[in-house]
């Protein structure tokens, strides 16, 4: 029985197809009708996303009077909304970007690795009270973070949490660690929930036999647990990798009130404008900010394409 | 602070966490005993419940002692106190029509939602599983995923944009309704199916998590079971109501809880979209209007309990779900 | 628990180590003023700080700054900090937010208050004074620059309780009626002087083939804002000032028969299918279209007429000409009755300070003062007024602008803010709006009146 799994190849592209259950299924199907079903899908998915794309590239005059489907029968194109969300600001885009990575990455890593070892504990484990614990912690996803933004701000801001100045400088992790610690807060509950049930799918015998071995709970977590975990933790990971990239709450409560920490979501939140919408900038904006988490989802789906044990059970 | 501060900052908090956590980890092993696998569990758990019992459940126990009070965002005990006024916010809500229509919205949300979102994304799963262009049409419905609410519901306020039939259009629902010869039409003011068109803003952007967990699971059902239901003759849709929705049974409930649980709290869709009105509004949207907007803590304090309580079906279905999956 | 011990050591020891290494990155970048002759103000002896050396030297002072205002015109804002921050020597941080009202309750009730804030409704002042304590009084220079140049009207609206807390900043004039000019002179229509001419104009423009009314009321969590602004006019027009404080203030009931009367007449021109909704389709089409769009009918002739503040000269595209002779103007929303003649409705933005420092003390002052207006003017391409009577009119740049400064600046003038600012969140943020909006898509005036009514918090 081998207990690591290296990432299998995107199946499909390279490997003969090996009948799994669902293109078994999908042939059942009937071939075209699936095809069929799967591209309406596809597209009803994804026109919105590309009127959008398009508007981003028309003109204001033509996006605020007219559909963006005419493009195709007066194509008039311009890379101005681009310009103005690159150039529009006083602090430069790139300032917000890497604002963005430098909130991002310690919000994704913390809790990820906080929630592995949780959900470690309370899957394989034993102790008191555990079940009811757990229900408790799965429970407390449902806390809103509006409910949570005075109470934590407090927190952050009075006695005893308040050694350093809540922003600026010269806080702790250059005013950065409120953020950092909050979405860590927020994001445990359902990411010690998620990797739990991936990890009770773990045959016991697996865990039996290296106690019997004689392996503590710390060699069996790092040395067996975390590589079968990998998709899963991928998974999460590019989960909770958006909902940090696409916060706009959390950075406006717990950055303190500083722009220099301020991610890209801030600016593009100005960019709908003094009054409300300036379709055509936010348009642009958003596909500024779509590319980084496009780039990450593409670059970590091969972790998670292949399953947890399809390989690792039996070997 | 320079950006290049700013990635040292990172970096090093970051690898600070990793040692901190690292050494506890190694002192741990040390301990063998029955008590040393209490400090063991204890380790492993303690971080995080510490950070949510500070972050989440104190807050929300603060929510519910709010719930209790008037207007103004309420001192703990101790400070001067403010006015206590018992269950009166809840009779508010269960005797305002507005608010009545609030929770028959929001059960509406509650229950489609999920469905849909998991249905759907568990059929793509289904039909692009192994094809050919399968990291391409993955890609295409987790789009949605990247894009945040607020940019969703304003990408769907356009397709749903409403001018009269004689005008130019700007929305493409109705560009086709007006191609096709039909009288333009009122997506977001028509009850009650403008809260529908609402919810497929939440479903686009959810079936993206959906299919993808899904689609993990899908992975993993192992090729003998698969093998062997084949020799048996069993086959398409049989195979995938007996054997696959088996087999990724879990999942499925961790999926359709996690999006039910998303749902009763979003409230930027409706804001977005709708800003509440023509009959649209939900629990969450409604609790953020009046802790935020009327700055009416006590109110909105009791709608947040509100939704707590709603948690509570899906709380005890998943309790049986694990029993049942312990007893095996 | 002794490994829980530990772990909280060594927790402390981290944020320690992390703490002081952001001390030591940031030490050496610190503020360009610093390097000034330290003593005497930087700015001291240069003839544009002559007004402002009573502030003396606060080099090295940071005032955090928090508004509504975002790009792009935060930026003219900033620049006209300039010449305190030259002359000072201190540095005014600002950050505006679209989620200004939420997050700025949220920052004072979580201790994380800016130093100042623009607060746009004196009922969001009077929230945060009564349930928060967290508003501090405005000095007496800046309540003797307010005496000087804005009046008692003004004051009063940044009072809360008999103290002095908010002077006013920005203003602008809610009684416009946006047209085209151009296409008045084509059809040889002519700007009204009476409700009643408006009403005949109206008719005039069916009888030509255009939709006279065009208007647009969604705004997202804000929805049906711009409804309340038409009933406020008329019922200032129609009832009078007096009526219309008692009416704010909640001295007489929400749905008083004088109210009814005046939202009637609203309804009778944006509730007519016959007037509305130029260019974009009938009466219900008002609730969802953004309000931003509203007007823009009139730039291709499909509408006449387009009853919008003064803020909406930003929302016409580039290019297009704003004057009395170009593309559009706005004209003065003519008089129902001679008895009240024209009030002005309006909004503006109030400073709030949240600290005591001499250095928010001192930028507190200079934003009341003339100097700051001015320079303000100066800095704004177009679309800023202040009802600030040192502000000199010629140094504004666009026509509409002037001629509302002229409106704010006119001492025979009766000025009301905008009513709905001033009720209490539930109702002006809340029930005011959601039930015009459905006052628009079928309700009619009374029951609407009624909700809003029943909805006033006791």
């Amino acid at each position: 029985m081998t207990t690591t799994t290296p990432p299998a190849p995107v199946a499909g592209v390279t490997a003969a197809p090996r009948k799994s259950a669902s293109s078994a299924a999908r042939e059942g199907l009937t071939g075209r009708w699936a095809s069929a079903a799967a591209i309406v899908i596809a597209v009803l998915w994804t026109l919105p996303t590309f009127g959008l794309f398009i508007s981003s590239f028309r003109p204001e005059s033509e996006v605020k009077t007219n559909g963006w489907w005419n493009v195709f029968t007066d194509p008039q194109l311009t890379l101005d909304s681009y310009k103005q969300v690159i150039n529009g600001a006083d602090i430069d885009l790139a300032t917000y970007l890497i604002n963005s990575v430098v909130i991002t990455i310690p919000s994704v890593l913390i809790p990820i690795s906080l929630a592995v070892m949780a959900a470690y504990a309370f899957a394989w484990i034993p102790f008191r009270g555990r079940d009811t614990l757990f229900v408790a912690v799965f429970a407390l996803q449902i806390v809103p973070i509006q409910v949570t933004m005075i109470p934590l701000l407090r927190l952050y801001v009075d006695p005893p949490f308040n050694l350093m100045p809540l922003s600026g400088n010269d806080a702790p992790g250059g005013g950065f660690y409120t953020v950092w610690l909050s979405h860590t807060i927020f994001a445990l509950p359902l990411a010690i929930f998620l990797l739990h049930n991936f990890m009770r799918e773990i045959p016991g015998e697996l865990i039996e036999s290296a106690r019997v071995d004689g392996a503590g709970h710390v060699q069996i977590f790092s040395k067996i647990m975390l590589p079968l975990m990998t998709p899963a933790i991928a998974a999460f990971g590019i989960f909770q990798f958006l909902w940090v990239w696409n916060d706009l709450l959390v950075a406006l409560v717990f950055a303190g009130g500083n722009p220099s920490v301020s991610p890209l979501t801030v600016r593009l939140a100005a960019l709908a404008g003094q009054r409300g919408e300036d379709w055509h900038l936010l348009s642009a904006g958003a596909f500024v900010s779509l590319v980084v988490p496009l780039v990450v989802f593409l670059s970590l789906q091969r972790y998670f394409v292949r399953g947890l044990l399809a390989g690792s059970v039996k070997g | 602070m320079s950006s290049t501060d700013k990635l040292v900052q990172m970096v090093i908090a970051v690898v600070l966490f990793f040692a901190v956590m690292g050494v506890i980890l190694i002192l741990t092993t040390k301990l063998r005993s029955r008590t040393g696998e209490k400090v063991q569990a204890a380790a492993f758990i303690a971080p995080s419940l510490l950070l949510i019992a500070i972050g989440l459940l104190y807050p929300a126990l603060r929510t519910i002692y709010q719930s209790f009070f008037g207007s103004a965002y309420e001192p703990l005990v101790g400070s001067e106190g403010g006015t206590f006024n018992g269950l009166d916010n809840y009779r508010q809500i269960f005797t305002n029509d507005d608010l009545l229509q609030v929770l028959q919205n929001t059960a509406v949300w509650v229950v489609l939602t999920p469905l849909l979102a998991t249905g759907i994304g568990l059929v793509y799963a289904v039909l692009i599983d192994r094809s050919r262009f399968e990291k391409v049409a993955k890609a295409l419905i987790f789009l949605p995923m990247a894009i945040s609410l607020v940019g969703a519901s304003i990408i769907w306020k356009f397709v749903y944009d409403y001018k009269g039939s004689d005008q130019s259009q700007l929305g493409v629902l109705n560009g086709l309704l007006k191609a096709a010869g039909f009288d333009t039409y009122r997506f977001l003011l028509t009850e009650p199916w403008n809260t529908l068109f609402l919810i497929v803003i939440i479903v686009w952007v959810q079936a993206g998590f959906a299919m993808t967990i899904l689609s993990a699971a899908i992975k993993a059902i192992p090729d003998d079971i698969i093998e062997a239901a084949r020799l048996d003759g069993v086959n398409g849709l049989k195979l995938f109501r007996y054997i696959t929705v088996p087999s990724i049974r879990p999942s499925l409930i961790v999926v359709l809880t996690t999006i039910s649980i998303t749902t009763l709290k979003v409230f930027d869709i409706v804001r977005t979209a709708t800003g509440g009105q023509f009959g649209t509004s939900v629990l969450a949207y409604e609790f953020y209007v009046q802790s935020f907007r009327s700055f009416n803590f006590g109110l909105g304090a009791a709608l947040a309990t509100l939704i707590f309580v709603l948690v509570t079906p899906i709380v005890v279905y998943n309790i049986r779900q694990m029993r049942r999956l312990e007893a095996r | 628990m002794k490994n829980q011990r530990t772990r909280k050591g060594l927790a402390t020891i981290a944020v320690i180590a992390v703490s002081s290494l952001g001390l030591a990155a940031c030490a050496d970048d610190g503020d360009g003023g610093s390097n000034e002759v330290s003593g005497d103000a930087p700015g001291a002896g240069r003839a544009e700080c002559a007004q402002l050396e009573q502030f003396g030297d606060l080099t090295g002072k940071e005032v955090s700054v928090y508004t509504s205002i975002i790009a792009p015109e935060d930026a003219v804002h900033k620049e006209s900090y300039k010449v305190f921050e030259e002359c000072t020597g201190a540095t005014v941080a600002y950050e505006g937010s679209s989620e200004f009202e939420a997050q700025l309750v949220v920052r004072v009730q979580g201790g994380n208050a800016p130093d100042i804030a623009y607060i746009p409704q004196p009922g969001l002042l009077q929230t945060l004074v009564r349930d928060t304590d967290a508003v501090v009084a405005a000095p007496d220079p800046v309540s003797e620059n307010v005496d000087e140049f804005f009046g008692e009207d003004w004051k009063a609206y940044g009072t809360v309780d008999d103290t002095f807390y908010a002077a006013p900043l920005g203003a602008n004039v809610k009684s416009f009626v946006w047209y085209s000019p151009s296409m008045f002179e084509e059809n040889g229509w002519e700007v009204p002087q009476t409700w009643d001419d408006m009403v005949a104009l109206s008719d005039d423009m069916v009888d030509a083939g255009v939709d006279p009314w065009c208007a647009g009321i969604e705004s997202g969590d804000a929805t049906g804002w711009p409804t309340t602004d038409w009933l406020e006019d008329v019922v200032l027009r129609d009832a009078g000032p007096d009526v219309y404080d008692q009416w704010v203030n909640h001295e007489i009931p929400f749905n008083d028969p004088a109210i009814v009367e005046s939202l009637d007449r609203v309804g009778d021109i944006l509730k007519n299918d016959d007037y509305v909704n130029g260019g974009i389709g009938d009466v219900k089409s008002i609730a969802t279209t953004a309000f931003q769009e509203g007007g823009l009918p009139i730039l291709d002739g499909e509408c006449g007429l387009h009853r919008q503040a003064s803020f909406y000269a930003a929302q016409w595209p580039e290019g297009t000409d704003v004057s009395e002779t170009g593309d559009v103007f706005a004209f003065y929303l003519p008089t129902t009755s001679d008895e009240f003649g024209t009030p002005v409705l309006g909004g503006g933005e109030f400073v709030a300070a949240f600290s005591d420092r001499p250095e928010v003390q001192a930028f507190q002052t200079y934003l009341s003062s003339d100097v700051w207006a001015n320079e303000k003017a100066i800095a704004t391409p177009g679309g800023w007024v202040s009802a600030n009577t040192g502000l000199d009119i010629a140094n504004l740049k666009s026509p509409i602008d002037k001629l509302s400064a002229e409106i704010l600046q006119d001492p025979e003038a009766v000025f009301r803010f905008d009513g709905s600012d001033q009720m209490p969140g539930a109702v002006g943020a809340g029930s005011f709006w959601s039930e015009m909006t459905n006052w628009i898509t079928g309700a009619d005036t009374q029951t609407t009146l009624d909700n809003i009514e029943d909805s006033w918090p006791s």
